[in-house]
């Protein structure tokens, strides 16, 4: 959103617009170059700015289910979205992505071209390894992922290992940078064992995950813990290595 | 336990009376754990021989043969299951069908092949959409005054009440030949359904018939306990907040409030006066085992110590003991105290523990133990009884794939169990046995977890 803004900030800033758009739209950034408004009532008015917005329903599906696209468009003469190609000005799409996907619009109009952006989580049900980079710009969720990794664990055990450190070191710097963050902690046990007793194990593997970010300095009352025990298997088989991607504590975005 | 020790004492040249003495000690040690002890699946007396007619039709409405169907062969296998009795087979018995005590001529029944000490008989009709069965038992061997009971039953005419009848005639006679115990055919049980992604809470009567739904959540529900009084039942369910205790009401059939926490709370377990409810709660941080009102007020914290502290169960006979399973000293392990956390004891001595459940006698633990857990052990996990005064126990179940979740049926002779023969967790299904571990079969098929007996 500040990208968009400082972009539209510096466009009028160029054509020398009228002090008001200016002080409108710039008005929280520190605006770059002159202030549009010291420089008195000077050109003709401009065609306005197309405004745009893109939404999204539902925001996360799971994968072969699909999505309704909305988008509403002001002041444009051409409406583009990434993936999709040039639609109409306002409309309605139905489509089904095969992993979570960024739909990017842009409007273009006189006045300028302005953005929108939905971000689209798609429940893919299998190993959590990070999914391939994708041409779109990292969304928020994207970077969280890829800045607070799941804490693994040993067999029933909630110690954090040595190899933990890293990560909670990693996600707490990031968790400080972004102060607006919320996180759920999820516990989770691999699928041997009793249901009842790994619940218990599972909270202990999220509360020793909180505990470790709390004492790397994050808020505690920006992380919830859930355990799921063995009850949310990420991966069947009966092999360590699908054993160890369940014995996790997950990080995701609590909104 | 006991082979380290006696290895070196082969070794030993010099090995006479100190080793025979410690080989004899170590024998008899081994003995020990492995030591059969008493449990309640006998009656004190030797099985009493009794013999089970189909009753009498007496009326010529259509659904008499249809429903008294169901009531023999209900009432024939309550009989058979309830573990006291030596039932005579249904090909040994003499071809007349007696109705009514007039027509019994009880030494047919008492005379070989039949040899019968005790004859169950009987008729059953449907007369204007009402069952009227007459049930007798009459003792084989006593010429002069045979009856021992004579009972009568009208009810609607139904499925249903053709196999409560017979649950309840069938529970009259275990009363009287079993020295007075309660018996269990109207008893039942609950469980958690599998149903894909979900679980909910289902019902069953103790035999396996008339299962039915009684949650429907779209959630995964867990660890179904039924109250003292049939009333009410807690369970955890997963919400957005985690799992929580919720409870359901089986008088008004719908959710009841149950105060809600913070943290993630399982597991819990009925005191015997039905006033309080034990169970796993993490809102300190750490699972403990809380004990608050059947409401959720009131809550106080029994255990306190770190790693999980799960499953509480109460002395059902005392209400004064509770058994648990914590992770304090790593792998799950048995532990009773008392409900104040004083007198705490550990009941394993190592292995995978989990999963207990008092008898009503109060005198054992039954439980789920995986003996050699570990990554690679070959270990499996059966469901073992311990007698709590001595420490000894029985392995119950062996060889059949994962078992878990034992329960005790409310006269403490049977034990309902959950088993998955191919140690996969969708084909987990619902199995019953004695107490001494004989007479095993399957309750449900495929998709039905964590079974609780109800208590009467």
């Amino acid at each position: 959103m500040s990208a968009m803004q400082k972009r539209i900030t510096r466009t009028l800033a160029l054509i020398s617009t009228l002090a008001v758009l200016g002080a409108a739209t710039g008005c929280h950034k520190k605006a770059s170059g002159v202030n549009p408004s010291s420089l008195g009532p000077a050109a003709p008015p401009a065609a306005p700015a197309p405004t745009a917005s893109i939404t999204a329903d539902p925001l996360a599906i799971d994968l072969g289910q699909s999505i309704v696209l909305n988008w509403r468009s002001q002041n444009a003469t051409n409406v583009t979205i990434d993936g999709i190609g040039e639609v109409n000005l306002n409309g309605t799409q139905t489509v089904s992505p095969s992993n979570s996907t960024n739909f990017h619009l842009t409007a273009k109009g006189d006045g300028g071209t302005t953005e929108a952006n939905v971000r689209v989580t798609v429940r893919v049900p299998v190993a959590p390894s990070a999914p391939a980079p994708e041409n779109v710009d990292m969304g928020s969720e994207a970077a969280f992922h890829q800045n607070v990794q799941d804490i693994f664990f040993d067999y029933d055990s909630f110690d954090l290992r040595p190899d933990a450190s890293t990560s909670v070191a990693q996600a707490a710097s990031y968790l400080t940078a972004h102060p607006s963050i919320k996180v759920v902690i999820g516990g989770y046990c691999d699928d041997r064992g009793s249901a009842e007793y790994n619940l218990a194990l599972g909270e202990n593997r999220a509360n020793a995950a909180r505990a470790a970010l709390i004492s790397a300095g994050v808020a505690s009352n920006r992380l919830r813990v859930i355990s799921y025990g063995k009850e949310k298997q990420f991966c069947t088989e009966e092999t360590e290595s699908c054993w160890q991607q369940n014995r996790r504590a997950q990080f995701s975005l609590d909104r | 336990m006991h082979s380290p020790r006696r290895t070196p004492l082969f070794q030993h040249a010099q090995f006479s009376r100190i080793g025979a003495i410690f080989l004899l000690f170590a024998f008899v040690s081994l003995l020990r754990a492995q030591d059969t002890f008493k449990t309640e699946t006998s009656s004190g007396v030797t099985n009493v021989r009794i013999a089970v007619a189909d009753f009498k039709p007496s009326s010529t409405d259509q659904q008499t043969s249809g429903l008294k169907g169901t009531f023999d062969t209900t009432l024939y296998s309550d009989l058979a299951n309830a573990g006291i009795f030596d039932i005579v087979s249904k090909s040994l018995l003499p071809q007349i069908i007696p109705g009514v005590p007039a027509e019994m001529n009880v030494q047919q029944w008492s005379a070989a092949p039949a040899s019968a000490a005790m004859v169950a008989f009987g008729n059953f009709g449907v007369q204007g959409g009402k069952i009227l069965c007459n049930g007798f038992l009459f003792d084989a061997k006593n010429l002069q005054y045979p009856q021992v009971l004579a009972k009568q039953y009208n009810e609607d005419a139904s499925e249903d009440s053709a196999r409560q009848i017979a649950h309840r005639f069938a529970d009259e006679i275990i009363f009287r030949l079993s020295g007075g115990s309660q018996g269990i055919a109207e008893s039942k049980i609950f469980y958690v359904k599998i149903n894909g992604g979900n679980k909910e809470i289902w019902e069953m009567d103790y035999d396996g018939a008339n299962q039915r739904a009684l949650t429907s959540l779209g959630s995964i529900s867990l660890s179904p306990r039924i109250s003292p009084d049939n009333s009410r039942l807690a369970f955890a369910s997963l919400g957005k907040d985690g799992f929580q205790i919720h409870m359901y009401s089986l008088i008004l059939g719908r959710m009841v409030a149950f105060t809600g926490t913070g943290g993630t709370n399982i597991t819990p377990a009925w005191a015997p006066n039905g006033k309080d409810i034990a169970y796993s709660s993490s809102r300190s941080g750490d699972p403990e085992i809380w004990i608050s009102d059947a409401n959720g007020a009131l809550a106080r914290r029994i255990t306190s110590f770190r790693g999980p502290d799960v499953s509480p169960t109460f002395n059902p006979r005392t209400g004064s003991q509770i058994a648990w399973i914590s992770g304090r000293t790593g792998l799950p392990q048995l532990y009773i105290m008392d409900t104040d956390g004083s007198a705490i004891q550990r009941m394993t001595d190592g292995g995978y523990a989990t999963s207990v459940s008092w008898s009503p006698n109060g005198q054992f633990l039954a439980f789920a133990w995986d003996r050699k857990y570990g990554p690679g052990a070959p270990g499996g996990q059966d469901i073992y009884i311990m007698e709590i005064a001595t420490k000894r126990w029985i392995q119950l179940t062996h060889d059949g794939g994962r078992c878990d979740f034992p329960s005790w049926s409310p006269d403490g002779r049977h034990i309902v169990y959950a088993n998955t023969p191919d140690g996969k967790a969708g084909h987990m299904r619902i199995m019953t046995m004695l107490a001494d571990g004989t007479q095993k079969r399957a309750l449900t098929g495929p998709g039905a977890d964590m079974p609780n007996w109800s208590w009467k």
